[in-house]
């Protein structure tokens, strides 16, 4: 049972609490208990896309034009810090999904749209976003993945890896080099050309089903191109980023929600020196650092959802900087919840040691720390006038 | 008037010509595109389609003044 004071205490709109309601409810029902199993057996059940897309998960930012149940960035915040609580692979299973329909949603032509997004709300088809490749990570105008022009269409060639849920997505958005500019390419599973390779269930994240996609004259017409030529990183992939982040940013502040809780939970039971250890005083400033910092990292990401409710192009940093903050939050409550645990939390099976090593991804994904830091020192040497 | 105070965050003191390329002064990270494209929306009420995303109409303050005009007059 959560701490009162763990429990979010900023209500999402009025319009949107019943959904968060039922979301919560679905999470912790579906989700939460399937966690460490999946974390250990390196894999998410198969029939989660669906059951999700049944209960209007798979469609958060999809239109309702289009078969989606969109909610506000708040909402979609509060689903997200639900979620990054119970199971921070489903999470991010979820959010590359969410990159994907987003993107389609931004900058797909009607019929791309009409294409995709309803199979995407349903779950049928589950989305996945390919821009990081064996030798290319934050460095992303690097890519090295070429589509090359080849009748009415194009060649694909490259490969890309640590493709989030490649192993069961349906659809990649991804990223090559057309006319040698960064461009954004819809590409279906099963396309001839694309070999999909699952690759090993890493440090954490282990259940996220990550994959290395290979493309050896992989041809595709003209009409599966996502946005112009030259569109590819600055406004696909760039708006994809900047939800995922967002997405990263809610995440970690249910990863810290978890560790307090779990931490407080073993603080009072746990009897050492003839007392729970809740009354050693260096316990309580363990606890104390993960309370702070699980109302900071809200608070940030609260204010970047704030920002992109309005639309405001401060939102974008914002996102980096509750990202940033909550990450290395998570990363430390990690470690903490760890030690007060002590061995039980180092024991297989044990949520807090997944919540570690999950933190620790949360740290890379959707721009590493060190990016992060460029990205918003920039923002705050350009406020100063000193750029 | 307006987009020359935005871009001024971000080029500080440099005086920005209203056909100088913005892209080409090399003040501007990669967020900077959709930071871009989020502050004409929200600013001039306008959305920026696909169809819009070519680097010709954000190439300047003058093709971007010239973009808002066409996309308010239904262009």
């Amino acid at each position: 049972m959560a701490l009162p004071e763990a429990q979010s205490p900023v209500e999402p709109p009025e319009n949107q609490q019943q959904r968060l309601a039922r979301c919560r409810a679905l999470i912790e029902r579906e989700i939460r208990p399937r966690a460490d199993a999946c974390d250990a057996e390196g894999r998410l059940p198969d029939e989660l896309p669906v059951m999700l897309g049944r209960e209007g998960l798979c469609g958060l930012v999809v239109p309702e034009g289009q078969g989606g149940r969109p909610v506000d960035p708040i909402t979609y915040g509060l689903i997200h810090e639900q979620l990054g609580a119970a199971c921070a692979a489903t999470r991010a299973v979820l959010t590359v999904h969410d990159m994907v329909a987003a993107a389609i949603g931004r900058w797909a032509s009607p019929e791309q749209q009409a294409d995709w997004l309803p199979r995407m709300a349903r779950g049928e088809t589950l989305g996945a976003f390919a821009l990081t490749e064996p030798e290319v990570g934050s460095d992303a105008k690097a890519i090295r993945t070429e589509a090359v022009r080849s009748g009415d269409g194009f060649s694909l060639h490259g490969s890309k890896r640590w493709i989030t849920a490649g192993q069961i997505a349906h659809l990649f958005l991804v990223l090559a080099r057309c006319d040698e500019k960064p461009t954004a390419f819809l590409i279906p599973r099963g396309t001839p050309g694309l070999t999909i390779e699952p690759l090993a269930p890493p440090l954490g994240l282990r259940a996220a089903m990550l994959a290395e996609l290979h493309f050896a004259d992989c041809r595709i017409p003209a009409g599966w191109m996502l946005g112009p030529v030259g569109s590819g990183l600055n406004h696909v992939a760039a708006a994809a980023l900047d939800l995922g982040r967002y997405g990263v940013a809610w995440g970690c502040v249910g990863l810290i929600r978890a560790c307090l809780e779990a931490a407080t939970r073993r603080a009072r039971t746990r009897v050492q020196f003839d007392v729970p250890i809740r009354e050693h005083q260096l316990i309580q400033g363990l606890i104390a650092e993960m309370a702070v910092d699980l109302k900071a990292a809200r608070e940030l990401a609260m204010a970047a959802g704030r920002l992109r409710q309005s639309g405001d192009p401060d939102g974008v940093i914002a996102t980096c900087t509750a990202k940033y903050f909550a990450a290395r939050a998570a990363m430390h409550a990690g470690q903490t919840a760890v030690q007060i645990l002590g061995a039980e939390g180092c024991a297989a099976g044990s949520p807090v040691q997944r919540y570690l090593r999950d933190a620790k991804v949360m740290e890379i994904i959707e721009g590493s720390n060190q990016l992060q830091q460029v990205m918003i020192a920039t923002d705050a040497l350009q406020r100063q006038g000193r750029l | 008037m307006k987009i020359r105070d935005f871009l001024g965050r971000f080029f500080g003191d440099y005086q920005l010509r209203d056909d100088e390329d913005i892209f080409g002064v090399g003040f501007v990270n990669s967020l900077f595109a959709m930071q871009l494209v989020l502050f004409i929306e929200k600013e001039f009420g306008i959305t920026v389609g696909n169809e819009d995303l070519s680097l010709a109409n954000f190439r300047s303050i003058g093709a971007m003044a010239e973009l808002i005009e066409r996309k308010r007059s239904g262009g």
